[in-house]
């Protein structure tokens, strides 16, 4: 069996959202539900997609795979099968996957009596891979927006865009977002070792407390936001990375089209210092 | 159902504050009267300070201060001692390091000498800091994790502004202290050796960076989610397995047929953080010393495609024979 030694206690019916006690059961050490199948459905079908994109494209080279979205000249409206449907396609069964897995996580936290941050918290992922294949194409009026899904074909899509606008790294929401992302890591290796630090002290040492955490970093800083605390950080700080990443690339295009080092004049040309030249 | 979801704190206690850990002997006494802030205390620990100082923690901060001081009257300097000017151009302005012509020499003051001794002097700071969490870390009976991971950023800071500017012959090669001018620096960094997104270090550090900020969203949320049990209890979760860590696993079973425990959650923690400097690290320090061009690497090893059609018979005229009288 694919249970832990206290799984069985915890496998009880009920918490589902749909479908009643129909899908309410387990897989392996997987819970099913409703939004299982319908999240099996969407990841078999978009995979099936991509393979047979795969198969009419031009390489099998896993680095070169590429599916790419419709040619801008589609507009908004959809693409023949090998011109970019397929993308499109993968597109709505990439959203309806991670849908029912946000949905399904929803479930399994009510089974277990847990509050709901973590799908709360995937939904501002979903949010931002949304924003990025559906709110710009749209506001920009095609769906050749989108970014082709292909491990380096992506990275030429994401240079590419980015050269679009001069230098993205003056996109002002790029730079908080990159922000967040480095503090989010720094904050991170700082819990991890600290926990780790403190049930692994060494040999012969006995473990320490939270008190000593707490000493620490306010010997170190000053302040110690402590153990509840870290956690309420940590997911505040992941997941302003997400929103200011959808943030900067939706500002890109619709809201702004020129290069973004030229965005920064207004702060140059503030009326305090205006009348004086730039020395 | 309206339900607490434990995302800040809606009672703040207030009780007799901490003074910490008491210390052994060699240590000096800690500074500053410990105060409640009820703001803080809506999101964690209401408590502010003391601090322990230290000789390595004032050293450090002298050091520290002082790299900070050079770095901005050379920007004060740029724009004529107009402090007008200085905020109106902050984010422009750089203090460089030196012109490649000057190898590893040592450059008149006004021509990278100010930058190599900020440099310096930002690095004496850095690894005071390093000894003092070691010292503070030793002086509590806890574990090593924390200054180890924190050498894993002091290695890709050491590549970036010491380890490849000696080994391209040049301190010119180092990183200008400046908003824009880092920035612009990174991104001619990557043009220049053809685009580092082909750099598969650079792939691996990202992913680890990405990987860092979608466990802290985990992990956080996790224990957020279990904090009606208890679940912020780590420590003593991880010795004494209670009902919280029981379903924070059984959640990322049941969702994606795998998980953590409450310790080794933390296993994964230290280690995406610490590789993402660590391989960051390795990809600058080939970049320019063992691979000039990227892409034409990644085409080398069949990962990138070419394109023939665009830029037929590519070659890098970087690798080609300088003119003579041109130092790189």
């Amino acid at each position: 069996m694919a249970m832990l030694s206290f799984e069985k206690k915890y496998r009880v019916r009920g918490g589902t959202l749909l479908g009643g006690d129909l899908f309410d059961f387990w897989l392996g050490p997987f819970y099913v539900g409703f939004f299982g199948v319908t999240a099996a459905f969407f990841a078999l079908l978009g995979t099936a997609l991509i393979l047979w994109g795969a198969a009419m494209g031009p390489t099998w080279n896993l680095w070169q795979i590429s599916i790419a979205p419709p040619d801008l000249s589609y507009g908004l409206r959809f693409a023949p099968l090998a011109e970019g449907g397929l993308w499109q396609l993968i597109t709505v069964c990439a959203l309806g996957a991670f849908g029912s897995w946000a949905l399904r996580e929803v479930e399994i936290c009510r089974k277990l009596g847990m509050g709901y941050h973590v799908p709360v918290a995937f939904s501002v992922a979903i949010f931002a891979y949304f924003t990025l294949v559906v709110i710009r194409p749209v506001l920009m009026g095609a769906w050749g927006h989108g970014f082709p899904y292909g491990i380096f074909s992506h990275l030429d899509w994401v240079s590419n865009v980015g050269y679009q606008y001069l230098h993205f790294h003056y996109n002002p929401a790029h730079m908080i977002a990159v922000s967040f992302f480095f503090t989010t890591t720094f904050a991170l290796s700082l819990h991890g070792g600290l926990v780790l630090s403190s049930t692994n002290p060494g040999r012969g040492q006995e473990v320490k407390t939270p008190e000593h955490e707490d000493t620490f970093f306010r010997d170190i800083i000053g302040y110690s936001v402590g153990t509840l605390g870290i956690h309420r950080v940590g997911l505040f700080l992941a997941l302003a990375s997400g929103m200011f990443s959808a943030l900067c690339i939706v500002l890109s295009g619709p809201f702004w089209t020129r290069g973004w080092p030229e965005w920064w004049g207004w702060w140059l040309n503030l009326p305090i210092w205006s009348q004086w030249p730039i020395a | 159902m309206a339900q607490y979801q434990n995302l800040f704190t809606t009672v703040n206690a207030v009780g007799p504050v901490s003074h910490g850990v008491e210390l052994g002997h060699g240590n000096s006494p800690r500074t500053g009267q410990p105060l409640l802030n009820y703001w803080l205390g809506k999101l964690g620990n209401a408590q502010l300070g003391p601090i322990y100082l230290g000789g390595l923690g004032l050293a450090s901060l002298i050091f520290g201060t002082l790299a900070i001081n050079i770095i901005g009257f050379n920007m004060l300097a740029q724009v004529n001692w107009d402090p007008i000017q200085f905020i109106r151009q902050l984010f422009w302005l750089a203090l460089e390091p030196p012109p490649p012509q000057y190898g590893l020499s040592l450059p008149p003051m006004n021509q990278g000498g100010w930058y190599l001794l900020s440099s310096l002097f930002l690095l004496i700071s850095v690894m005071l800091w390093f000894a003092r969490t070691w010292r503070r870390a030793r002086e509590l009976g806890l574990g090593m994790h924390i200054p180890y991971a924190f050498m894993s950023a002091i290695w890709l800071f050491l590549v970036l502004g010491l380890f490849r500017p000696v080994l391209m012959g040049s301190w010119g090669e180092a990183v200008p202290y400046g908003i824009f001018p880092h920035l612009d620096w990174t991104a001619a960094f990557s043009l220049r050796y053809g685009n580092l997104f082909y750099n598969p270090f650079h792939a691996l550090s990202i992913a680890f960076l990405y990987g860092s900020v979608l466990l802290f969203a985990m992990h956080g949320a996790t224990i957020l989610a279990v904090g009606r049990y208890g679940g912020e209890r780590e420590i003593e979760q991880i010795v004494d397995r209670g009902t919280a860590s029981e379903r924070a696993a059984l959640f990322w079973r049941w969702t994606m047929g795998f998980n953590a425990t409450m310790e080794s959650i933390h296993r994964w923690a230290w280690w995406f953080a610490v590789l993402t400097t660590l391989t960051g690290g390795i990809g600058i320090l080939l970049t320019g010393t063992v691979v000039d061009n990227w892409y034409l690497w990644a085409v080398k090893h069949g990962v990138a495609p070419p394109y023939p059609d665009v830029f037929p018979a590519v070659s890098d005229p970087a690798l080609q024979a300088a003119p003579s009288g041109v130092k790189p």
